[in-house]
């Protein structure tokens, strides 16, 4: 690049204060490409499908398809919907003399800040390879002397119940047999215990979302809103639905509290711990702008706390804010995002008034977030479940609110060890996008989603079929359910509510005794 | 419908309205309050509410509709995400006031604490609007994405600011409206921005004060005739330009 004075630096005075918030000014660096587009000639039909799938521009048609390596971002749609198989896409075998320190990917990071001034942005979850405790944990089984249970023959209950328990039932005799005379406070109930992570409509499409909904209806479990609003044509759903109160309050009136079988304060996130959302204003369409209730064109922007929620009574302020506007029908939940004070943090949550504290780990995902703070802050979602889960039953309020756990759960494997640890229901996000055809790329905060999922470009979200996407998200939650029925048959318990806290029937793999403790579990070898 | 909410925990009192409404019921005359929170919560359609005493926190929070009326001061986080409706304070009221609010009035006779009117928005036909007739705490309109906050900064001691620091920090909508003199430094400068209003912005609030005055018995030539400083964003993406991209 030249190196000519320009007007700009002339107006750097050396004597200058200098400030950090001045305009960056764009000063490309040589990077090169993550992902290597290969076409072969021989098979390629010219047909330019190729062109018209790339979401993100990258394809353009001089004779032939072109590729500009910089903006494949390797979501492999044009590769899928080639019908001739011509296209491959590889990592760009670039070579670089290895470093173990200055990784490939620290290179490429600290290319593109010294190219733009900015904060980096990413989406999805945390992709470093920081241990993954679910791995590190096994689950018993029957053999012998305490007989397993098949479920192929035996009814298995995953019914759950999220929601506030009573401390103590009465129950009286009548002439009809006992009868519970005490007045239980409103729960959800679920077919299964998995239920659906917050994602807004703005995040993700309309098509997506409506996914979603469905699904949750089909195999009765809760879908959640996110801070978004409540679309219109999603109101079919709305008697499954969590719906979202968060510090933006987009979308939030009495009706929409009363629209939904739950509502949920957001405080946290467990991509973005501590900081709030961002919807850039050209992905506030008119229809994201009726359902947000801002006009069009507007920037989104959730603040990163509630400022009017900086104490636990403040929470509890809100907490019973909600309540009221709801005629204390609805449970209140309330998202934190994994993080050291997890544990005192949810029982001021709990003591606030929730009747569900929602707990999102480090691995949680997003739509958008800076790398550096997806990829650093909080802490892992299996370790949060066992603090939380201990420390109410410590304190004997346990039974005042239930648990979800989020943030990475990739199985049904997953999900039970979550259940075993402490967990009253896992909640999938990533996981569902997955079964909409999600391929990891990362670039949800691009708007660009080839696949229809994250964008809001009408080109772009018509990909996506809602009833065939509710199909494959709904088949994942009773392929899950299926599993989960066999795990409790091995273990030889027939309802997931013996599972839950159970960490007798889990032993530890490869971890040292600080976290075996911390986790509650003792390790592979010692016998109950 | 009069009730006495004498000792009265505010659950029952807001049960009793909420099933008085319920049952049809258009006015309600709410005597000896004494800090009961969230009266007039959810609260939707044409509902006149009187309130003597000091309601508590979130009055009329996400209410649409109602127009309450309060014959003493208010407590914190009145008209919190407030769709529609009017509240009158004829005292001062906390902090925390409008937050998130979408639409409707709020009219403090008084002062107004910190944090008012933070993230409040316009959508289509409503515009939420604060006027305050005193002076206001820091963080006034922080986050404000749409509506009007205007100060009048009446009855101020000697040498009292008519709002406080880090006015309009990380404002993306909206107008703040400041009835005197303020100390520039008290605007947050990376998002917002300080000038005299025009003759078009006078316009855009004459209603709004003329409203104040007709409640709480001023003359608007006399409020009018002193001139009003116009705090609005200086960017509608105050973080467009913060992110790799």
């Amino acid at each position: 690049m030249s190196s000519a004075p320009t007007k700009n630096d002339a107006k750097k005075s050396p004597e200058g204060r200098g400030s950090l918030s001045a305009k960056t000014t764009r000063a490309p660096i040589y990077r090169p490409a993550d992902f290597l587009w290969t076409r072969d000639a021989d098979r390629c039909a010219l047909c330019k499908r190729c062109v018209q799938q790339c979401g993100f521009d990258a394809i353009t048609w001089e004779n032939g398809p072109v590729v500009d390596p910089a903006k494949c971002v390797g979501c492999h749609r044009c590769e899928a919907f080639c019908p001739q198989n011509a296209i491959t896409i590889e990592p760009n075998p670039q070579y670089f003399k290895p470093h173990p320190l200055w990784t490939e990917s620290h290179r490429k990071n600290l290319w593109i800040q010294a190219e733009t001034g900015g904060v980096l942005l990413t989406g999805m979850g945390n992709d470093l390879p920081y241990p993954v405790l679910w791995d590190h944990l096994l689950l018993d089984a029957c053999q012998v002397t305490n007989p397993s249970i098949d479920p192929l023959r035996e009814p298995m209950e995953l019914r759950t119940f999220l929601g506030r328990k009573p401390d103590a039932v009465e129950v009286r005799q009548t002439q009809y047999g006992p009868k519970m005379s005490t007045e239980l406070p409103p729960n959800l109930e679920l077919e299964t215990p998995i239920v659906f992570a917050a994602m807004s409509y703005g995040s993700i499409s309309l098509n997506a979302q409506k996914a979603i909904a469905m699904a949750a209806t089909e195999t009765g479990t809760y879908w959640n809103t996110g801070e978004g609003g409540l679309h219109e044509d999603l109101k079919p759903y709305a008697h499954r639905a969590i719906v979202q109160c968060a510090s933006g309050r987009f979308g939030v009136t009495a009706d929409y509290l009363n629209a939904g079988a739950a509502i949920e304060i957001k405080i946290g996130q467990g991509a973005k711990p501590g900081i709030g959302g961002h919807l850039p204003g050209e992905k506030v369409s008119p229809q994201v702008s009726e359902t947000r209730m801002i006009p069009v064109g507007s920037d989104a922007i959730s603040p990163a706390p509630q400022h009017d929620i900086y104490s636990i009574e403040d929470l509890r302020q809100l907490i019973f804010a909600l309540k009221e506007a709801s005629n204390y029908e609805k449970p209140v939940s309330v998202k934190i995002a994994a993080v050291h004070n997890v544990g005192a943090i949810a029982s001021g949550i709990v003591r606030a008034g929730a009747d569900i504290v929602y707990l999102d780990g480090f691995r949680g995902g997003t739509g958008a977030a800076p790398t550096t703070i997806r990829d650093h802050l909080g802490i892992p979602i299996e370790i949060a479940i066992a603090v939380v889960d201990e420390q109410l039953r410590q304190e004997g309020i346990r039974n005042q609110a239930s648990v979800i756990a989020a943030g990475g759960i990739r199985s049904c494997a997953d999900a039970a060890k979550a259940i075993a640890l402490g967990a009253d229901a896992v909640a999938i996000g990533t996981g569902a996008l997955l079964a909409l055809g999600c391929t990891l790329c990362q670039r949800c905060y691009t708007g660009r989603c080839s696949w229809g999922i994250t964008t809001q470009d009408p080109a772009l979200t018509r990909r996506l079929d809602p009833y065939l996407g509710s199909l494959r998200v709904a088949n994942l939650v009773r392929a899950w359910s299926a599993e989960l029925e066999e795990i409790l048959g091995a273990m030889g318990v027939n309802a997931v509510e013996s599972l839950r806290g159970s960490r007798e029937r889990l032993r530890a793999v490869g971890l040292d005794q600080t976290t075996m403790d911390i986790l509650g579990v003792k390790p592979a070898g010692i016998g109950a | 419908m009069r009730i006495d909410a004498a000792d009265m925990h505010y659950r029952e009192l807001n049960q009793q309205i909420r099933d008085a409404v319920a049952a049809g019921e258009k006015s309600f005359d709410l005597v000896n309050i004494n800090g009961q929170r969230y009266i007039g919560d959810g609260i939707r359609g044409q509902i006149d509410f009187t309130i003597e005493g000091v309601p508590g926190n979130d009055l009329g929070a996400f209410m649409d509709g109602p127009t309450v009326r309060v014959k003493g001061n208010a407590q914190d986080a009145v008209a919190n995400t407030m769709n529609d409706g009017r509240i009158v304070i004829e005292g001062h009221a906390g902090d925390v006031l409008g937050y998130g609010m979408r639409g409707g009035l709020l009219l403090v006779r008084g002062r107004i604490g910190y944090r008012v009117g933070i993230h409040m928005k316009a959508y289509r036909g409503t515009k939420p609007v604060v006027v305050a007739g005193g002076t206001a705490g820091d963080f006034l309109g922080e986050y404000m994405a749409g509506g009007i906050l205007i100060v009048l900064g009446l009855d101020r001691r000697q040498n009292e600011d008519i709002v406080g620091y880090w006015c309009g920090t990380g404002m993306h909508g909206g107008a703040i409206y400041v009835r005197g003199e303020i100390d520039p430094s008290h605007v947050a400068s990376q998002s917002a921005g300080v000038r005299e209003a025009g003759e078009e912005d006078l316009r855009e609030i004459q209603p709004y004060v003329d409203e104040f005055c007709h409640t709480f018995s001023f003359e608007i030539e006399e409020l009018m005739s002193e001139p009003f400083l116009r705090i609005a964003p200086i960017s509608h993406r105050p973080y467009g330009a913060k992110y790799a991209a």
